[in-house]
């Protein structure tokens, strides 16, 4: 005992020395949610898919058979080799469009969640924290819950779609706007979860700590405040992904999103209902793409709100 | 600079004036401002350098809007609070900034006041990351020497306050509070939440580091004997304002004021046999509310030895014996030592003492 004192010691001290990250900690506890984990190789494999796919899958998500012959011939086919998920209705390779219209949603979906979340903290930390903004910034959000969100939609997309596509080409100016309508019109739920959050941690007193310390209310927010409203802020992000996704088929399904020839997996799915009984299978694969998005993002959430909280970790 | 405050003993370090602090009450449909919580009002008193000012009274009187309102966590509704020569009241957001390294704060609560998202040297490294500009090596050096100081293993850097007992908890507050090298701390009840065996050992923390580093308390608790054991000088609140400011070991022998009569009856004497001959002060009826208080001396409706002169005129707290202000009508230079009538006291046997 006494001869290895001094050895302890500075092995001690070594390890003291060295200031973990906290990331490897929330990575490690990350890995230990097995339904997280799963979610993430569920998620990772459809987004590599859709961005890979496409180029070892060479066929054109839009080609149709010109001869018109064939391209009845073509039509409403059940898998086979040629085509491993069938063909839709106009004879189009359902694999190739899949993966395309993966691309689409992923991203819509990715980024008008982010778009929401970023307004919606920002507001509602905004709304809470300072107590002058609260009562505009809370009467603000209950105006756009308000608002008829579908019809409000439609008209923005009416209104500016064409002016959009004119300024950055029919692609990214559908989706830029596509992406900023939902993003706008859904920060609201996030933004009041949050307001309530911060209300009550602005009370607490490593609050009033760090303001007798001295540090300026942006890096108490930054510091203090956000790092603790991660887990309401996580939960409203998971389901935003989702509700946005879902939306955008919605808006495409209206003639309103993205055009008509171009694949998204809200798109597919309403292609395929009509003609849900013969072909039930054209349903089934956009469908499942989504709900397996949707629930790999929920899993995904809840094991980094797990992760992200010392106070679980390690348990 | 961290023994300067042993040096210039006998110079007030903290002088505050008529400090008032009052929280607006707003009522009715359009929100106008009907009247005023006056937690504290008009609190005057000096610490000097190197010494430990006990700050006692019930919950409620204003003990920790005074300690707060110090450290200006508050707008001050009126009052000066000169600390180390610069008026903290009207400091600009700047400057204010620039001060903070020098007065810090231990909190009530060691489980609130520590941020569950933090690590432990996260959480000591705080006011260095805002005050200084050092290297991170520096800095962790810093939080090593803030642990060995408090009595934290070196190895509990990466650990989270969840991780602690409530006393090293309170370590780590103490430890952020030293960050900095402060002159002054408010420690706001630092020992309220915490285990009886364990309110000792940071009591005897706080009591060594003052030592090593000349370090002044404002020492806020409603536990009488453990400020009897840290304080220099004690301070009586009541409702808003100070009933007496005396040395620590005259308040103890022979309280003045009618209040702190009452209040100290009421700590329990160790000694079985003196135990049960202790008699104690019981005071009547409640105390009233700081949104309305009476209009002469805020004591009047429970005082027992109460003439009609306190409920008209206010009493000023005065120096009655050298070193030893009262805020009382019955206690002046005159008679400082001369109380009353016994009988007027309402005075009760102790119940502990008849079961023993």
């Amino acid at each position: 005992m006494t001869e290895r004192g001094p050895e302890t010691v500075t092995a001690s001290v070594a390890r003291a020395e060295r200031v973990r990250g906290p990331w490897a900690d929330v990575w490690a506890q990350f890995r230990k949610h097995k339904g997280a984990m799963m979610a993430l190789g569920v998620l990772g494999t459809l987004a590599l898919v859709c961005l890979v796919g496409p180029l070892v899958w060479r066929i054109d998500p839009n080609f149709i058979e010109s001869d018109t012959v064939k391209m009845f011939k073509m039509r409403n086919q059940g898998p086979s080799f040629a085509h491993p998920l069938g063909t839709d209705q106009l004879g189009r390779d359902m694999l190739a469009r899949m993966m395309f219209g993966g691309r689409i949603s992923l991203a819509v979906g990715t980024v008008a969640m982010l778009v929401a979340i970023f307004i919606g903290t920002a507001v509602g930390v905004i709304a809470g924290y300072f107590r002058r903004m609260d009562g505009l910034l809370m009467r603000l959000t209950d105006l756009f819950l308000a608002l008829p969100l579908l019809p409000l939609l439609l008209v923005m997309m009416f209104l500016f779609r064409d002016s959009i596509s004119g300024a950055l080409g029919p692609r990214l100016g559908t989706f830029l706007l596509i992406v900023l309508a939902i993003g706008l019109t859904s920060w609201m739920q996030a933004a009041r979860v949050v307001r309530g959050e911060v209300l009550a941690l602005k009370e607490r007193e490593f609050v009033l700590a760090a303001r007798s310390i001295g540090t300026p209310s942006r890096r108490i927010i930054t510091r203090h405040i956000l790092p603790n409203v991660l887990s309401p802020v996580l939960v409203a992000a998971t389901l935003g992904i989702a509700a946005a996704i879902i939306t955008e088929s919605v808006l495409s399904f209206l003639g309103l999103g993205f055009p008509p020839d171009f694949p998204t997996w809200g798109r597919l799915l309403y292609d395929g209902i009509a003609e849900i009984r013969t072909y039930p299978e054209r349903v089934m694969w956009p469908g499942i793409a989504i709900s397996l998005t949707v629930l790999s993002v929920n899993y995904i959430g809840d094991g980094l709100r797990d992760a992200l909280d010392p106070r679980i970790r390690g348990r | 600079m961290a023994d300067g405050g042993r040096i210039a003993q006998g110079k007030p370090l903290v002088q505050v004036r008529d400090l008032k602090m009052h929280f607006p009450i707003y009522a009715g449909i359009l929100r106008r401002k009907v009247g005023a919580v006056k937690a504290v009002d008009g609190v005057s008193f000096d610490i000097m350098a190197g010494e430990t000012l006990g700050l006692v009274g019930e919950s409620g009187c204003g003990k920790s809007t005074v300690g707060r309102a110090l450290l200006r966590l508050y707008e001050l509704t009126g009052g000066s609070v000169v600390i180390d020569g610069e008026d903290v009241a009207t400091l600009s957001p700047d400057a204010l900034r620039r001060k903070r390294p020098m007065m810090q704060m231990v909190f009530q609560d060691p489980q609130a006041s520590l941020n569950p998202r933090m690590t432990l040297a996260a959480i000591i490294g705080e006011p260095l990351d805002e005050h200084t500009d050092w290297s991170d090596e520096k800095k962790t050096a810093r939080v090593h020497e803030l642990m060995d100081q408090v009595g934290l293993n070196r190895r509990f850097a990466n650990r989270y306050p969840h991780e602690f007992s409530g006393g090293q908890r309170q370590r780590i507050g103490i430890a952020r509070a030293l960050a900095l090298n402060p002159k002054f701390i408010v420690c706001d009840e630092p020992i309220a939440a915490l285990d009886v065996s364990i309110q000792a050992q940071v009591v005897n923390l706080l009591e060594d580091l003052q030592d090593t580093l000349g370090l002044t308390y404002l020492f806020i608790s409603h536990d009488l004997s453990m400020v009897r054991h840290i304080a220099d000088r004690v301070a009586v609140m009541y409702l808003g304002q100070i009933a007496e400011l005396s040395p620590r070991e005259a308040l103890y022998a022979r309280p003045l004021h009618p209040y702190a009569k009452a209040l100290l009856s009421a700590v329990p004497e160790a000694d079985p046999s003196l135990e049960a001959t202790r008699q104690r002060i019981i005071l009547t009826g409640d105390v009233p509310s700081p949104a309305n208080p009476p209009k002469g001396c805020n004591f009047c409706t429970r005082c027992p030895q109460v003439i009609p002169m306190c409920r008209e005129v206010e009493p000023k707290l005065t120096e009655v014996e050298p070193g030893r202000f009262v805020a009382c009508h019955l206690v002046g230079p005159n008679n400082a030592g001369g109380h009353a009538s016994p009988g007027a006291e309402v005075r009760e046997h102790n119940q502990q003492g008849e079961l023993s």
